[in-house]
């Protein structure tokens, strides 16, 4: 028995903040004063709040240490270990109260949150599969195994309303139903698991690996008992060390439980899974795409039907969801059907993770019910825009998806509400815009990344993405003119209806977006030429303030182009002909008397 | 997308070779196998010239042709020598709102290449990636496996990240 338990974040975020080292120092403080007996170091996965990290949560009091510092170590071991005294001002500020110390499920980043797919991140150790069934785990698929048929287990998945969480959003008993019941006498079925995240901005996946990675296991041989499969691949990103070696240890630790192999649990039921690492190419996040992938080919997609329901990996019934997906399927077989569907909103049920980023306080991993409002997660959860900058958008789906502006922030967020206002649930990244941003600039982010990832089988994506790259480019330099809206409108509308795959039907959709809610913006970059945030470089142009000029001349100094006259004591003047805007003097000046405009 | 030359002659010796090989039978009898002897080659030799696939083709019995095209349609692959310390700048959504593309401007002035290339002494190479996942530390760069977060857009912190690998 240990008398108190210290967790330490070890996900990727609190990794990059230098948790290792705080680890480290942290057990040999311990042992230096002789707690190590006592005291028990837990490395758990994400706690969510990845911009305080390195995080450290010390238990049974529950104190919430943010950003701790290796140096700061020995006086949490010496005050609070040692004698009970917390150390209130390494304390997540949140929870510092007049009245002494509040609970972390008190503050704003988690009041509203409700955690099921991530229930165990933070949590458990992830590389000990003890820890995952002392919190039930492989509880659910006991009981699938034992007392429950194939049949029953998709009508609890199907009741429950569960949809995929990679981005369509497709029901995933229907999923499964299909697998099980197109082609009655298959030899082989597959079950695939999608953690080839790769929307820019999104990291739930990923989370759930590293915090939670039998989860995962358990889930797939769920679906594969469901399904009449035998064998799963997941297909994961060579990007996510830390995720593919805890999954690597958890899959070592089923097989040596019997959880995974032949007749687990006693039954007939044998399964197995392999990893399939990917190697950087966003279109394998398309089902058809990733099973390409997996048979060791480049990962184009292929047009459906067949549906992998029905020809799927090396041309057998398959299964695909994605990680998140999986992490529901435990807790809804052990709650069942009915609790889960007592969450979320009329067409979508439970929760969803969402990876907030971009210009807001606490970015980080959240998980809420289905119907939260965008207002609730940017100003509530997320500790709203920092700086005291204005909210001008919050773009959700990724390439995929759109921006949301300040007039549709109270949206409940569901599958539905957002395709109707033109964006999509995509895997869940929220990345939060302020003023600064130029949302022709966004447009133009995104299709460079689609560009870039077509794979270029079919001509609307490859050809097409191409040119509405130019037009924006076009008007981002100031060369638009308006009938280069209309194409953008026009040409859009027909990749998206022609393209083969998904990515490229989606692709045009930032575009779409931000001429829908933003088009002041390109009009002002196409009459006017300005860019009214400042970021487009060919359309602004430095000036000088007089009034808060020095005439200390350090800009004339540092300008690579002799671009900017006067002296000491005369006034300073930057000649436009001559300047190629690099920003260096803005830099470099004290006063902040070189501004854009 | 890896479709640069290389200009550096092809070094790769006999133990590599050897090495792959190895590899290459440990993987027999598993399907779809080449991806992940690709990914294997990249580690013993850094990266995957013609004269890397050419082994493979001729040792996994699969046209050169099928392999060259798995090489090129993957960013990880590299068809060109890797620097020995390969500078990533993250440029998903979030780390691209919050300046990394300063960021990446920044770098390819202080070390005058561009992205895909290597410094003159082989120290330093410099591409921009899609999402590392550290969306919460944004902006943020990577150096072999180092990772730098919460970075200014000015690039402040840029020189003394740089200075721990020449010194």
């Amino acid at each position: 028995m240990f008398r108190s338990h210290v967790l330490i974040c070890a996900g990727t975020g609190c990794t990059s903040s230098g948790c290792v080292a705080v680890t480290k120092a942290l057990n040999a403080e311990l042992l230096k004063v002789g707690l190590d007996k006592e005291v028990k170091v837990v490395e758990t996965g994400c706690f969510g709040l990845c911009a305080l990290g390195p995080i450290m949560i010390v238990y049974p009091e529950g104190s919430f240490y943010s950003m701790v510092q290796p140096s700061d170590v020995a006086e949490i071991v010496n005050e609070h270990l040692l004698k009970g005294r917390v150390v209130e001002r390494l304390l997540y500020q949140e929870t510092v109260t007049n009245d002494g110390v509040k609970s972390l499920n008190d503050t704003g980043f988690y009041r509203k949150q409700l955690r099921v797919a991530l229930r165990n991140c933070g949590v458990i150790n992830p590389e000990e599969i003890d820890e995952y069934i002392g919190a039930d785990g492989y509880e659910a698929l006991g009981k699938v195994l034992t007392e429950m048929s194939p049949e029953d287990v998709i009508k609890v998945v199907l009741d429950s309303g569960l949809r995929g969480r990679g981005g369509g959003g497709f029901p995933t008993g229907r999923k499964w139903d299909l697998a099980r019941r197109l082609v009655p006498n298959a030899d082989q079925k597959y079950v695939c698991c999608n953690a080839d995240e790769g929307d820019p901005g999104a990291f739930m996946d990923r989370s759930v690996l590293e915090g939670d990675p039998h989860v995962l296991i358990e889930a797939m041989a769920i679906a594969g008992y469901a399904i009449g499969a035998n064998e799963g691949y997941v297909y994961i990103r060579a990007e996510y060390p830390i995720a593919v070696n805890r999954l690597e240890i958890a899959i070592e630790q089923a097989r040596n439980y019997g959880l995974l192999g032949n007749n687990i649990f006693g039954t007939d039921f044998c399964f197995d899974m392999h990893i399939r690492l990917g190697a950087g190419a966003f279109v394998c996040g398309e089902e058809t795409a990733l099973m390409t992938s997996i048979e060791g080919s480049r990962g184009e997609p292929n047009p459906r039907p067949p549906f992998p329901a029905e020809k799927g990996l090396w041309g057998k019934p398959t299964v695909l969801n994605n990680v998140e997906t999986y992490a529901n399927i435990p807790r809804i077989i052990l709650k069942g059907a009915e609790w889960f569907a007592s969450m979320g909103t009329e067409k979508s049920k439970g929760t969803k993770v969402f990876a907030l980023g971009g210009k807001i306080n606490n970015t980080g991993l959240v998980e809420i019910p289905m119907g939260t409002t965008l207002r609730d997660i940017i100003y509530e959860i997320g500790g709203g825009i920092p700086n005291g900058k204005k909210f001008k958008a919050a773009q959700t789906g990724g390439p995929s998806g759109g921006c949301i502006p300040m007039e549709h922030i109270d949206i409940p967020i569901d599958y539905d509400n957002l395709i109707a206002i033109g964006s999509m649930m995509g895997s869940g990244g929220l990345i939060v815009m302020d003023e600064d941003n130029c949302m022709v600039d966004i447009a133009k982010f995104f299709l460079e990344f689609t560009v870039d990832e077509s794979c270029g089988k079919c001509t609307p994506c490859r050809v097409g993405t191409k040119r509405l790259y130019e037009i924006l480019e076009r008007i981002t330099s100031g060369k638009g003119e308006m009938a280069d809206l209309d194409r953008l409108e026009e040409l859009s509308n027909y990749i998206c209806n022609n393209s083969l795959c998904g990515l490229g039907q989606t692709a045009p959709n930032p575009v779409k977006s931000t001429l829908r809610f933003f088009k002041d913006e390109y009009i002002s970059h196409v009459i006017n030429k300005k860019c009214p945030a400042g970021v487009c470089e060919d359309l602004v142009s430095y000036v000088i303030v007089d009034e808060k000029c020095k005439r200390c001349t350090a800009c004339i100094r540092v300008c690579p182009v002799d671009a900017i006259t006067g002296a000491v004591k005369q006034p300073h003047s930057i000649d436009r002909a001559k300047c190629i805007k690099c920003g260096v003097c803005a830099e470099k000046c004290k006063f902040n008397a070189i501004v854009k405009e | 997308m890896a479709t640069k030359k290389s200009a550096a002659p092809f070094a790769g010796t006999t133990a590599q070779e050897e090495q792959l090989v190895r590899i290459i039978h440990e993987s027999k009898g598993n399907r779809g196998a080449l991806m992940s002897v690709l990914q294997k080659a990249q580690d013993v030799y850094g990266y995957l010239p013609i004269e890397v696939q050419s082994i493979i083709a001729r040792e996994m019995k699969v046209p050169l042709e099928k392999i060259y095209g798995v090489v090129t349609f993957y960013s990880q692959f590299s068809l060109t020598p890797k620097g020995k310390y390969t500078i990533a700048v993250c440029m998903g959504t979030a780390c691209y709102v919050k300046g990394a593309g300063d960021i990446l401007k920044k770098l390819y002035d202080k070390l005058k290449i561009s992205g895909g290339e290597v410094t003159p002494d082989g120290l330093f190479s410099i591409n921009d990636c899609r999402c590392i996942g550290a969306c919460g530390l944004a902006p943020v760069i990577t150096v072999n496996e180092d990772v730098y977060g919460r970075l200014s857009p000015s690039g402040e912190e840029l020189d003394g990240i740089l200075a721990k690998y020449t010194s």
